[in-house]
C-alpha cells in the first residue's frame, strides 16, 4: 500500500565493491536494458525487411524517425541533423522506457533524478563543448544581448548566465516530477479501490469511483509518458540550437 | 534553410534535365507558389527563424509542460548558487537575498521565452538576422 515502494532500487546482481559503494545490478539497469532490447527490436527487426509499402511496425519506425527529424529541422535547421543520434536516442529511450513503466509491476527508470539529470547533463555539455568548439569564446555573446544600455548590462548579463544554467534543471526536474507524481498518483488512487473494496457490499460500491479515477489517470499517464518524452526532445532542439546558430 | 533550398532546387534541375517550355513554366509557378506558401508558414520546418521563435511548433500542452517548471529552475537555481556563495564567503543572508532575486528574475525570462513574449537571444547581431 505504500505509494513509495514502486520506487524502490533493489539490487539483483551484485559485482562487487568500489570504494565502499556496492557495484550492482539493479532492476533499474534491468529495465533499461528491457527499453534498449524493445527499441532495438523495432529499429533494428521491424525494418529489417525493407518493404517498399512498410508494415506496422516498419511503419512504426519510421514514424518515430519522420517525427523526431522533423522536431529537430524545425527548430534547429538542417545544421542540426548532425545531432539527430543524440535527440532520436534520447527521445526513443525516454518514450519507451515512460511507457514501460505504466504496466503493472514494472519499474519507472526516469522517476528517478539521478537519471534524468544524467541525460539533461549530456544535453547540456553538448551544448557548451559544441558551442565552444565552433564559436570559440565568441560563444559566451550568447550571453551579452546587444542593444542594452551600458550601466545595465551586468545585471542583464548575469541574469542570461543563471537562465542559462537552471536550463539542465527545468530540463530534468519537469521529466523526474512529472513521471514520480504521476506514479504516485495512480498508485494512491488504486490503493484507495483496495481500501473501499475489503468493507463488504457498499464499500465496493464506493470503490466504483476510484476504479474510475484509475482508468482515467492511466489514460493520462500514457499522454504525459509520450508527452514529456516529446518535451525532452523538443528542448534538445532548442538548446542545439543555441549552440549551431545557422547564420540567418 | 538555405542547404534545404539547395537541395531542392538541385532535385528540381535533376528533373527537367529535358526542359520544355511548358514544364519550365509549371515549376516557375510552383516556385512561386511555394515562396508565398513560405511567408505564410513561417513556422514551417526550416523556414522559420530558429532563433527568434523556436517554440511555435511545440504542441500547447507542451508547452504548459514547460512553463511550470521553468520559473522553478530559475528560483531553484539562484537559491542554490546563493547557497553556495553564502557557504564559502560566510556572508549568510547576503547572497541568498541577492541570488534569490536574480534568480527569480531568471526564471520570469525563461517563462517569458517560452511563452514567446521575448525573443531568444542569438549570437548574430539583430541587423544580421531577418
Amino acid at each position: 500500500m505504500d505509494p513509495i515502494h514502486q520506487f524502490q532500487i533493489q539490487n539483483l546482481l551484485t559485482f562487487g565493491h568500489i570504494g565502499g559503494q556496492e557495484i550492482a545490478f539493479t532492476n533499474s539497469a534491468l529495465f533499461m536494458l528491457i527499453a534498449i532490447a524493445v527499441i532495438a527490436a523495432l529499429t533494428i527487426g521491424a525494418t529489417s525487411s525493407r518493404a517498399l509499402v512498410p508494415g506496422r511496425m516498419q511503419s512504426v519506425a519510421e514514424m518515430s524517425y519522420e517525427f523526431v527529424a522533423d522536431t529537430l529541422r524545425s527548430s534547429a535547421g538542417s545544421e542540426g541533423m548532425k545531432f539527430f543520434p543524440l535527440v532520436f536516442s534520447l527521445f526513443m529511450f525516454i518514450v519507451t522506457v515512460n511507457v514501460i513503466g505504466i504496466i503493472p509491476y514494472t519499474f519507472t527508470v526516469t522517476s528517478h533524478i539521478i537519471i534524468t539529470v544524467s541525460l539533461a547533463l549530456v544535453v547540456f555539455l553538448t551544448v557548451v563543448v559544441y558551442g565552444l568548439y565552433k564559436h570559440g569564446l565568441h560563444f559566451f555573446k550568447l550571453f551579452v544581448p546587444s542593444g542594452i544600455p551600458i550601466y545595465i548590462l551586468p545585471l542583464v548579463t548575469f541574469i542570461e548566465v543563471l537562465s542559462f544554467l537552471s536550463r539542465p534543471v527545468s530540463h530534468s526536474v519537469r521529466l523526474f516530477a512529472n513521471m514520480l507524481a504521476g506514479h504516485i498518483t495512480l498508485k494512491v488512487f488504486g490503493g484507495f479501490v483496495v481500501m473501499l473494496g475489503g468493507l463488504g457490499f457498499l464499500g465496493s460500491l464506493g470503490a466504483i469511483l476510484p476504479l474510475g479515477m484509475t482508468v482515467a489517470l492511466t489514460a493520462l499517464e500514457l499522454l504525459v509518458a509520450f508527452l514529456q518524452a516529446y518535451v525532452f526532445a523538443i528542448l534538445t532542439c532548442i538548446y542545439i540550437n543555441d549552440a549551431i546558430h545557422p547564420g540567418h | 534553410m538555405a542547404d534545404k533550398k539547395q537541395a531542392d532546387d538541385a532535385r528540381d534541375r535533376k528533373g527537367r534535365d529535358q526542359p520544355s517550355a511548358e514544364e519550365a513554366a509549371l515549376s516557375a509557378r510552383l516556385r512561386d507558389l511555394g515562396k508565398r506558401l513560405g511567408r505564410h508558414h513561417s513556422d514551417g520546418p526550416s523556414d522559420s527563424e530558429p532563433g527568434q521563435r523556436p517554440t511555435t511548433d511545440a504542441s500547447a500542452m507542451a508547452r504548459g509542460f514547460r512553463l511550470s517548471t521553468e520559473l522553478v529552475a530559475g528560483v531553484l537555481v539562484g537559491a542554490g548558487i546563493g547557497w553556495l556563495i553564502d557557504r564559502w564567503a560566510g556572508t549568510t543572508p547576503l547572497g541568498m537575498i541577492v541570488f534569490l532575486l536574480l534568480g527569480f528574475a531568471a526564471g520570469v525570462l525563461n517563462v517569458m521565452r517560452t511563452a514567446g513574449v521575448v525573443p531568444t537571444n542569438t549570437l548574430d547581431p539583430p541587423d544580421k538576422r531577418q
